[in-house]
């Protein structure tokens, strides 16, 4: 089932969270709403679900216009942050409350519940409580109360943010596997853009309630719309007009035309790349990624004149990230004229 | 001993000693007065026709104020958390006042409505509804003392679990009706249970409010402690302490079962 919104806006007060907002989500696909606190993403899945009453604006599922529909008949497959568990019941009942609303006979209750806690990896849990899991288990368990209802689309608003490091990166894998076994419609909100290229195929960046860029991981990263996706999507420099990722910095003992000239200020070894932070002579800070095998080459040390040619920089020509043209078009993956220079400005 | 420890101790005592001698000590003599010439007067004294029926009315009262308090106090919550709007202050507000007011101060005004020449006097008695003195004005009355305690005890626990539960319930084909029965309920019951307890408790011994619409008539229209009040009055001393006694133990009674709940409640 395929989810369009067609200029979606909210607002909370003065505050306007989402400023007509589209994006178009296809069937079967997993999308991934990227963006940082603030941005509307939260809002637009929450708008998807029925949760938040659109100002102005329509939402479609499987093409039917669901604007006016209350949550409870829309079909859909929500997971909170914070579990949103239903703590007086076990974890069968939990799985089963949809069934139960359903009125289901109990013994096929039983079996569906069975079946999606083998799913979820919880079986033989099904007894306790809530407060008797870790996080990643209520997780897991609040997925499989959301899938018990064979829902239209699965909406996850920042799934993992309670987890702590590890779980999350256990639970991101395990959700992309379980995508692809079951093929049901999923939107997922997170502000890890790392997450969000992990997991998702599709991933539509937002930002001060409204749609930057939307496309595939690879895209958003090699042709970035704008200064803001560039930068949330990596790490970026700024060399005047120009933003060149620290990886696509080159840097040469030798000067010439192409080069700038740099002191190395700090060497950080994070493991195998080594994070080389240097300062141009008008002040500004750049830092260069290398591997651990170019720094032994050139033989930094810190404090020493080393030389910097950046390849691939970009410009936006000083458009604006929040009102550039385009931006908030569904599939507006606008070059931003991506001039490739030779020589830092 | 550190000075800490000192100063907790101290601490310790004087709470401790400021009950005993304010709290305790006044229901031990109470107890200690009633059986001190044996069981037969004061257990005559309650089972008589005048002290059944007083436990009768104030259990009836009971029966009747704390179910339609307990409903309207759940309502009453759930306007003032789940459905914020501009006007809430004031149900806030009037929920506080049986708090504020003085018992004899309700049971008057009660009068001003109900009495001869009170605003729903024409209507009712044309109905053929006798309110005053009678068993309508005990329980309004009561009614109107103990609103508060199940709106008190409910609100927090309803701010503290959050909308999300709701929330996920409705995704999950629920409707109000369903949320509110399989969900919330269950979420917000001890706190419920707790406002229970105290409005119980409270109307178990009310009595000014009670005294004045009552019309104080034994055999008729006397609870419990108006039956004490008037026992002690006429010098029955057995009967007044008998029934003092006999609210103190229901008063018991109801504060274990809330020392119960909290235990629960931990679990």
């Amino acid at each position: 089932m395929g989810i369009s919104v067609e200029g979606a806006n909210k607002s909370f007060g003065d505050f306007q969270a989402l400023d007509d907002v589209s994006i178009e989500v296809p069937d079967g696909s997993l999308t991934a709403l990227l963006g940082p606190s603030g941005s509307g993403k939260s809002t637009l899945l929450r708008a998807i679900a029925g949760l938040e009453t659109l100002d102005t604006g329509r939402v479609l599922i499987d093409g039917e216009d669901v604007s006016t529909k209350p949550t409870q008949k829309r079909e859909v497959g929500f997971v909170f942050q914070h579990y949103a568990a239903f703590k007086h019941m076990t974890v069968y009942e939990n799985v089963g409350f949809g069934l139960k609303i359903r009125k289901w006979k109990k013994d096929k209750i039983r079996e569906r519940v069975d079946e999606l806690l083998n799913l979820v990896q919880l079986p033989g849990l099904a007894d306790r409580y809530p407060s008797q899991l870790s996080g990643g288990q209520r997780q897991r368990m609040a997925l499989a109360r959301a899938l018990a209802v064979q829902p239209q689309v699965l909406l996850l608003d920042e799934p993992f943010g309670a987890l702590d490091a590890k779980v999350r990166k256990d639970l991101r894998t395990w959700l992309r596997n379980l995508h692809e076994e079951m093929n049901v419609t999923t939107i997922f909100v997170t502000h890890d853009q790392e997450e969000a290229m992990d997991v998702a195929g599709q991933l539509v960046v937002m930002n001060q309630g409204h749609v930057e860029q939307s496309g595939s991981a690879a895209d958003l990263y090699e042709k970035p719309a704008n200064e803001f996706v560039m930068s949330f999507v990596g790490e970026v420099n700024k060399l005047g007009e120009n933003f060149v990722r620290p990886h696509d910095i080159e840097v040469v003992r030798d000067r010439d035309d192409s080069t700038e000239e740099a002191m190395v200020q700090r060497i950080v070894a994070l493991g195998f790349e080594i994070r080389v932070e240097f300062v141009l002579g008008d002040g500004t800070e750049v830092w260069a990624q290398l591997t651990r095998g170019e720094l032994q080459r050139l033989e930094l040390q810190e404090g020493q004149i080393a030389y910097l040619r950046p390849v691939h920089a970009k410009s936006f020509n000083g458009s604006a990230p929040s009102n550039s043209p385009g931006a908030s078009t569904p599939q507006g993956s606008t070059d931003g004229g991506d001039a490739e220079v030779t020589a830092a400005a | 001993m550190t000075k800490s420890t000192q100063s907790r101790w101290s601490l310790r005592v004087l709470g401790l000693g400021y009950l005993a001698v304010l709290l305790v000590a006044p229901l031990i003599l109470l107890f200690y007065k009633t059986f001190e010439d044996g069981l037969a007067a004061p257990f005559e004294a309650i089972t008589s026709a005048d002290g059944l029926h007083a436990l009768k009315l104030t259990l009836i009262t009971v029966a009747i104020a704390v179910p339609l308090n307990t409903i309207f106090g759940v309502i009453c919550s759930l306007l003032l958390v789940r459905h914020k709007w501009k006007g809430n202050w004031l149900i806030d507000a009037a929920i506080n006042l049986p708090f504020a007011t003085s018992p004899v101060v309700i049971g008057l005004s009660l009068f001003l409505l109900y009495g001869k020449q009170g605003w729903f006097e024409p209507g009712l008695s044309e109905a053929g509804i006798k309110v005053l003195f009678s068993t309508p004005a005990i329980v309004l009355a009561c009614i109107f003392v103990s609103v508060p305690f199940v709106v008190r005890e409910t609100v927090p626990v309803l701010q503290e679990i959050g909308t999300e539960q709701e929330q996920a319930a409705e995704t999950l084909g629920a409707n109000a009706w369903q949320t509110f029965w399989r969900v919330t309920l269950p979420a917000i019951r001890w706190g419920v249970a707790y406002g229970v307890v105290l409005c119980t408790a409270r109307v178990l011994g009310e009595f000014g409010a009670v005294s004045v619409v009552s019309g104080n008539i034994s055999g008729e229209t006397q609870t419990l402690p108006l039956f004490v009040e008037k026992n002690y009055e006429n010098f029955n001393l057995p009967g007044a302490f008998g029934a003092a006694v006999l609210l103190a133990i229901l008063a018991l009674i109801v504060l274990m079962a809330m020392n119960l709940l909290k235990r629960k409640e931990a679990t």
